[in-house]
């Protein structure tokens, strides 16, 4: 039995998060015996695919075809499909994402697998396979039992720890992988790739700090931008803050928006709707400054400031500067 | 034909008729949009029977908002092109208040296929079948249901089906059998185009969502509401319990006065720095 574990790539390297699916698969294919298999897509350094040994893959995968330049699901599920038949593999891990999710779906329809997205711990293999995920927009958890004999499961970030040197032997075999297409799998024509300018992305981000209504206006933000900067923080922000075209639509975060994990989410002047509450509930930890002291958020705050975000954001920058 | 389509769709009788008239004769859109019938977003969860059970006290069913959004785009195209919406949900009889107001924002028809969605596979496959008897030039639902957050059913249904599958999609135009999407990708967005049939999972800005007027609601009284019965699927999964995240501790609050100290927590105390 073997572990099929799909990484996404981002200008040549191995995305943060997939480092952490790594790990995950590797655990599970260590829990019962098996290889932890990786498979690769597109243009990557084979040095930075054998780091994918050090969190506990024995093998690397790696497709490349100049076909393959843009995210296709169609194209990335067969070759999923044809690596999880080659391997022989049981269980298929994949990072949360818009495209792991069309990649595991597309991929289980061909295998006829189960399904699980928003898996949130290592599953239970003794007995029955058993998975616990992510439910109602991260107000519970729901535990479930897989019968199918291949078992797909998108893992949430932020799951489990990583140990960069899980292994010390350290590098994984680079194999190729030139997989069969179908004729539909290229049937799109990509005209436009429209890259937002923010650095860092959100849904990669580790610390996250974000504007609300509080914030009083779109010319106000360059205080939140400064203390986001200062941490190496992304920048996110509230539905009517979006709403409002104060800020572009890719940083609205909630249960409409993007859904965020970061280690550290600070939130400005934002009150804390139960809808936003759903996009943020993955974080580890919580700070909220906010001039209201009834602001709901308090009561989901792990730290919480109640005072003016424009006098309190800048000596928070200035602070935050010191430290490094 | 859409002005004597509308002049004739208070008519119970005469819209089985004009609905195959519609079909048949015009070069129109055939859509189907799948909603699901899900908590509100501001309900609270909890559990009975053990926790096996979402505890629906008090809870109020919306159509998924996302849905939505493909409810309104869906909405939309059909009153430009002509063709027909129809409306699909694969659940009991608890949704069809949901469903009546699907037909009262602008769907023609609905189907309910009658079985307790079990998981993203079955559903899928129920919507697929549905499909595959109707071939629809657009399939359109939200990015994901808000009670599972899977975002999986799109894709199972486009393979079910053999056909391309996107999602989040953000804009949709249509020229003839051309489609041009606009959707999210991992820190940005791409725009593509590809033909026609699609299977579409929606976000907004798509379309604005749409509030049902007084003659929709009449209208959607006698609008057709078809209800199947599932086909037969292998149990790939059963659901074993729920539960409920842990507590959060009380909020540590610190004085405005001596904000600078959150930055020392944060790296000392919380080790988030």
């Amino acid at each position: 039995m073997s572990v099929l574990i799909y990484i996404e790539l981002e200008n040549g390297s191995i995305k943060k998060t997939s480092l952490e699916t790594i790990a995950y698969g590797a655990k599970v294919a260590e829990k019962n015996g098996g290889k932890a298999i990786v498979l690769a897509i597109g243009n990557a350094d084979a040095s930075e695919l054998e780091k994918a040994g050090r969190y506990g893959a024995a093998k690397v995968l790696h497709a490349t075809d100049q076909r393959l330049e843009h995210e296709n699901s169609m194209a990335y599920a067969d070759i999923l499909v044809q690596a999880v038949q080659q391997e022989e593999s049981k269980v298929v891990i994949l990072p949360k994402s818009g495209l792991g999710d069309a990649m595991a779906a597309r991929a289980a329809a061909r295998l006829k697998a189960a399904v699980v997205s928003g898996v949130t711990q290592l599953p239970e293999t003794d007995g029955v396979f058993t998975v616990t995920r992510s439910v109602f927009s991260g107000k519970a958890f729901a535990t479930t039992q897989i019968h199918s004999e291949i078992k797909i499961l998108v893992v949430k970030k932020n799951v489990i720890e990583v140990d960069e040197n899980a292994v010390a032997t350290g590098n994984a075999e680079i194999v190729p992988f030139s997989p069969a297409f179908r004729g539909e799998d290229f049937k799109a024509t990509v005209i436009q790739v429209e890259k937002t300018n923010t650095e860092l992305s959100l849904t990669e981000a580790d610390i996250i700090v974000s504007g609300g209504r509080g914030m009083k206006g779109p010319e106000n933000w360059q205080p939140l931008v400064d203390f986001a900067h200062a941490l190496g923080a992304a920048t996110g922000c509230s539905k009517p803050v979006s709403d409002l075209d104060w800020r572009p639509h890719h940083e609205h975060i909630g249960q409409t928006g993007i859904k965020v994990a970061p280690n550290l989410y600070i939130a400005c002047g934002i009150s804390g709707a139960i809808q936003h509450l759903a996009g943020v509930n993955g974080s580890k930890c919580i700070v909220v400054i906010n001039k209201d002291p009834e602001a709901p958020f308090f009561k989901a705050a792990d730290y919480g400031i109640v005072g003016d975000i424009f006098e309190i954001l800048p000596r928070l920058t200035e602070a935050a500067k010191k430290l490094k | 034909m859409l002005a004597y389509y509308l002049s004739f769709s208070v008519n119970c009788m005469d819209k089985v008729i004009l609905r195959s008239i519609t079909i048949h004769n015009c070069i129109t859109m055939k859509i189907l949009v799948c909603i699901t019938n899900v908590p509100d977003t501001t309900a609270k969860i909890a559990f009975t029977d053990n926790d096996t059970k979402l505890n629906k006290n008090g809870i109020q069913y919306i159509i998924g908002p996302y849905d939505d959004y493909a409810l309104a785009r869906g909405v939309e195209i059909k009153e430009q092109s002509g063709g027909t919406l129809t409306v699909l949900h694969v659940g009991g009889a608890e949704a069809d208040p949901q469903i009546r107001k699907a037909l009262a924002i602008g769907a023609d028809d609905a189907i309910r296929v009658n079985a307790e969605p079990l998981d993203s596979y079955y559903a899928a496959l129920q919507i697929a079948q549905v499909a595959k008897q109707n071939s629809y030039d657009l399939i359109l639902m939200g990015r994901e249901s808000i009670d599972y957050n899977s975002g999986v059913v799109h894709g199972l249904v486009g393979e079910m089906l053999g056909i391309p599958s996107y999602s989040p999609v953000m804009k949709l135009d249509l020229d003839g059998n051309q489609a041009t999407i606009t959707r999210e990708i991992d820190g940005g967005n791409e725009i593509l185009k590809v033909s026609l049939p699609l299977v579409l999972g929606c976000q907004e800005p798509i379309a604005e969502w749409k509030i049902p007027n007084m003659r929709g609601i009449m209208t959607a009284r006698t609008k057709p509401l078809n209800v199947v019965e599932p086909v037969a699927s292998e149990i790939l999964t059963t659901p074993e319990k729920y539960t409920l995240p842990a507590p959060k501790g009380a909020c540590r609050m610190i004085p405005a006065s001596e904000a600078e100290t959150l930055i020392r927590l944060l790296k000392t105390e919380a080790k988030v720095l």
